[in-house]
């Protein structure tokens, strides 16, 4: 197990490295270059030239990657220009981070509590009307693109009936404590109820959306998965031996049925954050996504760099974790 | 039907069947006949086997008397009489409550019938925990018992194993031990050696024996190995097309096999006392092959010994004439007393 | 379906039956369309699966509706008769008589756009699965028909490739062009693509170099690039090919997506349904119509594609052969 947990970790640090070098040739190709990238196109030549010398593009290229890996590992990256000018790129990340993790995990948490339980009962009701209909919605789920369904949300639900708010993270006029800038967290710890309440209302309508396409693809994975499990031999075994529906279901149906959807929720995180750049743009919900946006209209490219790096790493991460849950839910694997 | 019911059931039957009819299908379409108007019936402490080729309704038969047929797409008709109860008129939750408690299976593979998540500990003891009322621990307690009980060497270690740890004759005593946990007075098991080494066959056939036979427990043996027939049971049924063909002692039966289709099962064991280079004979075609019992014997298009009026004629199970004990025969033709030797 | 077509369906079949049940002697029962290829058996099974129907109708009407597009179309999608109508309190033109859509915040007539659009849309997508696919049958074949260190190395670029979202990695690619055009948006979203094609490619193709007729034919002494051209790819292209009319779906809301987010074509002159939608967003509040059309569109097209690629999908798995 623990060597297991060690190669997968040398994995994860030669695809961190194969980005980092990617990355750095990005840079080094984008229209202008990084002079253009950090000056702006108006800048004089004397700066040019000064900061040419300052970021040891003087250099050759190797040089020139070490020095960039180096400053990557301190977690240099340079300050933002665009996004929030003036601000240091990490800091900017580590501000905007709360914000986004809260929308992932509701959105996550909405996804797995629909879509397991609709997959089970469609692909027990294998042909019915749930299934056929169950089926269909997680079809057009998929084909209703996120921005358009957060846009139809946000018309009816705070423009024309005014339930919800259209976007923001929390009302200013509330003048919440902050503690762990996760706003509903907060509004919990320090009582302030109202405070949780008010964030939890801005977080709806981006976390429905937002869910929309891990729910699909859950939902399709459950059905299938229970399908199968479903004319197992074991499933036969454990009705003849008389057992109740309830621990059927749990032990020996969804047990082995939820192996194959715990690898889909580990690769939802890559989707989640392409849905988050989405969602947060139509609900001007300031988190990572939102500045991802902006940092690529903007051209702001420390946060560019990053945001890029943080997605890659925050990948490989759940992933990892997913593939020690799943040895940790599968005898298997862990008994090898 | 046109074969008369066997006698009705008397107070010391344990398990009777009657016109079992089992019909596949799903709307619109011609359903088809896995099972047709089965009838047998069980003693306790007796063991019947139902013998023949796959694809016979053999492994219908006892799914159906266990319930366990899918919830749609198909048509029970006749009674199973469990100790004075019709289990074919039990609803869920009383099926449920029966299964693994009175009545127990055990089944072809033992490693797909296994769930390869769960301890194998648990899976004896959830039996426990469920019809016995017993608590975890104490389920688990009685569970290593049942182990050692099996044959299952080490079983405190094994408690904690899972399925693909076990080599596959343990495999398949942990199922046994699942099955017999709660004492159940009928035990069916479907084929339970077909998919284990031929060494391993005989261990499990003996463990069954003494187990179950030695217990009093009553066994439905279903196989398509009439050696193994010939080892444990007292009474067989030969089942055809979803029909049974032939049914008697299992000492007449291979004394004096009346049915060409018996025969051909027989024909195709290899014998001890056989001549060296004496062929074994084979059935010809499949059952795949046969034609519907409404229009004349399902058997006839395989048989040797078909005439005319097999084809146009559906024979009934009736007591062999030339029988002195029971022994009912679903056959225009059969061979002489005695069969082809 | 009438039910004149449906006694056509069942003479097939039975004429099927008939030309290969007797082929088959040993098996437990007579099987439907044992002995057909799995093509055939696929296609008999297709024509009378409601799903596929749905979704090839669907997908035949955009089709036909691309190519015909400027003749059924009633106006001009660049020239703005009704740009008098269009003022700064009431910038989106009602529907009227001869404008049953009415028109766009420039004059336009939207229903003519709506229709003009869908041969762009029908480009964008094709072009964007056709160059996701050229690049994922490279690197698949080329790590499926040498494996080894070649298959370490091109597996390890498309965990990185994988490793982050889709969209930022179209982002980065589309930032990589000065100006953002049509060609940059169908790379954009085509690179994303690639590392699909090729791992499901080169699974498929790992699992054949051990097969029997790949092992047969390197027993013979051919070579690698015929045993890889003429038995192993061929072979490999059926998931490919269900996948790309999947992706063909995904490639349509993609483009959406960036035009959203300001990545793309900024000619308007021909137009796109996503780059209609993307910037119709702007007018949400006070004309949702606008966003809607175009929306609905691309929802129904990439509603009918998915269907269609689903049950393809489900119909070649050697495991629903019956």
């Amino acid at each position: 197990m623990l060597r297991f947990i060690v190669r997968r970790l040398l994995q994860a640090v030669l695809v961190l490295f194969i980005v980092s070098l990617l990355l750095f040739t990005w840079l080094r190709k984008l229209p202008g270059g990084p002079i253009d990238a950090i000056l702006g196109e108006r800048a004089t030549p004397e700066t040019r030239a000064a900061l040419r010398k300052t970021l040891g593009l003087d250099q050759s290229i190797p040089v020139q990657y070490l020095h960039f890996l180096n400053n990557a590992i301190h977690g240099n990256f340079g300050t933002s220009t665009q996004v929030q000018t003036g601000t240091d790129a990490l800091d900017l990340f580590f501000q905007r981070l709360p914000a986004t993790v809260e929308l992932s995990v509701l959105a996550l948490i909405l996804a797995v509590i629909t879509a397991i339980p609709l997959g089970y009962f469609a692909a027990k009701r294998h042909g019915g009307f749930l299934d056929t209909g169950s089926v269909v919605l997680s079809l057009v789920g998929v084909a209703v693109p996120v921005f358009f369904l957060g846009f139809v949300l946000k018309y009816f639900f705070s423009i024309e009936w005014h339930m919800l708010p259209p976007a923001g993270r929390q009302n200013p006029d509330l003048d919440a404590t902050r503690i762990t800038n996760f706003y509903v967290l907060d509004g919990l710890l320090t009582r302030e109820y109202d405070a949780a309440w008010d964030a939890l209302k801005h977080l709806i309508l981006p976390a429905i959306t937002l869910a929309s396409v891990p729910f699909a693809v859950i939902f399709r994975i459950t059905r299938a998965s229970v399908l199968e499990v479903l004319n197992e031999d074991y499933v036969r075994t454990a009705e003849s031996k008389g057992l109740s529906e309830r621990i059927i279901r749990g032990r020996h149906v969804l047990h082995n049925a939820l192996l194959p959807v715990v690898t889909t929720i580990g690769l939802q995180v890559g989707a989640l954050l392409t849905g988050a750049v989405l969602t947060e743009t139509v609900f001007g919900y300031p988190g990572l996504g939102d500045a991802l946006a902006q940092a690529f209209r903007q051209r702001d490219y420390a946060v560019l760099q990053v945001l890029i790096l943080a997605a890659a790493l925050g990948y490989i991460l759940v992933n990892l974790l997913v593939d020690v849950a799943y040895a940790i839910i599968d005898p298997r694997i862990r008994t090898r | 039907m046109t074969a008369p019911s066997p006698a009705p059931a008397t107070t010391d039957t344990l398990l009777s069947v009657r016109d079992l009819t089992v019909e596949f299908g799903t709307k619109g379409q011609t359903p088809f006949r896995a099972v047709d108007g089965v009838s047998f019936d069980v003693r306790p402490g007796q063991t019947v086997g139902l013998v023949g080729e796959s694809g016979c309704g053999k492994s219908v038969t006892s799914l159906a008397i266990m319930g366990l047929l899918p919830k749609r797409g198909n048509k029970v008709a006749g009674s199973a009489t469990f100790d004075g109860t019709d289990l074919l008129t039990l609803d869920d939750r009383e099926m449920r409550d029966r299964r693994g408690r009175d009545v127990a299976m055990i089944f072809q593979d033992p490693l797909s019938s296994l769930n390869p998540v769960v301890s194998i500990g648990v899976q004896v003891a959830e039996v426990l925990q469920r019809h016995r009322g017993m608590k975890k621990s104490a389920a688990m307690a009685e569970s290593r018992d049942l182990l050692d009980k099996v044959g299952i060497p080490d079983p405190s270690r094994r408690l904690k194993e899972y399925p693909h740890q076990l080599s596959g004759g343990m495999r398949q005593r942990a199922l046994i031990a699942m099955a017999l946990a709660c004492k159940p007075r009928l035990l069916i098991a479907d084929e339970p050696t077909t998919a284990l080494d031929v060494t391993i066959q005989a261990q499990i056939l003996n463990l069954l024996k003494e187990l179950v036979v030695d217990s009093g427990t009553a066994l439905i043996m279903i196989t398509h190995d009439l050696g193994v027939v010939a080892g444990l049971c007292d009474e067989v049924n030969v089942l055809y097309g979803g029909r049974i063909v032939e049914t008697a002692p299992r000492h007449e039966l291979f004394a004096s096999p009346r049915h060409p289709y018996t025969n051909g099962l027989l024909g195709s064991i290899p014998r001890l006392d056989g001549a060296r280079n004496e062929q074994l004979a084979a059935i010809p075609g499949s059952v795949a092959d046969n034609i519907p019992w409404t229009s004349g014997c399902a058997f006839a298009p395989r048989c040797s010994r078909a005439i005319d009026v097999c084809r146009a004629e559906t024979p009934s199970l009736e007591q062999d004439s030339v029988a002195i004990e029971d022994h009912l025969l679903r056959c225009h033709n059969p061979w002489p007393t005695g069969g082809e030797a | 379906m009438s039910p004149m077509q449906r006694k056509k369906d069942r003479i097939d079949a039975l004429a099927a039956t008939a030309g290969t049940a007797g082929d088959i002697p040993d098996a437990g029962h007579v099987s439907e369309s044992g002995g057909l290829s799995l093509i055939g058996s696929a296609w008999l099974r297709l024509r009378r699966n409601p799903v596929f129907l749905v979704g090839a109708t669907i997908t035949a009407l955009f089709v036909l509706l691309a190519i015909f597009a400027p003749l059924i179309a009633p106006h001009s999608g660049t020239a703005n008769p009704l740009i008098g109508q269009v003022t700064t309190n009431h910038p989106i033109p009602n529907p009227q008589s001869g404008y049953p859509l009415g028109g766009d915040n420039q004059g336009r007539d939207l229903l003519s756009r709506l229709i003009l659009g869908s041969r762009q849309t029908l480009i964008v997508g094709v072009l964007a699965t056709l160059a996701g696919l050229a690049g994922g049958l490279v690197l698949g074949t080329l790590a499926g028909s040498f494996g080894g260190r070649v298959d370490t190395v091109v597996m390890r670029i498309v965990d990185v490739m994988l490793s982050l979202p889709s969209l930022l990695l179209a982002l980065a690619v589309a930032t990589l062009f000065g100006q953002p055009s049509q060609w940059t948006l169908i790379i954009a979203i085509s690179v994303v693509q690639i590392p699909i094609f090729a791992r499901l490619l080169r699974g498929s193709m790992l699992s054949q170099r051990s097969s029997d007729h790949v092992l047969a034919a390197r027993a013979l002494g051919v070579k690698r690039g015929p045993i890889t051209f003429r038995h192993m790819l061929p072979n490999s292209l059926g998931p490919v090919l269900v996948q790309a009319t999947l992706v063909l779906a995904v490639s349509i809301i993609e483009a959406a997506s960036l035009s959203f987010l300001g990545l793309g074509n900024p000619d308007d002159s021909s137009p796109e349904w996503g780059q209609m939608l993307g910037r119709a967003q702007d007018l949400f509040d006070i004309a949702p119509h606008i966003a809607f059309w175009p929306a609905g569109c691309i929802v129904v097209v990439a509603f009918g594609f998915t269907l269609m690629g689903e049950s393809l999908r489900e119909a070649l798995d050697p495991r629903n052969r019956r």
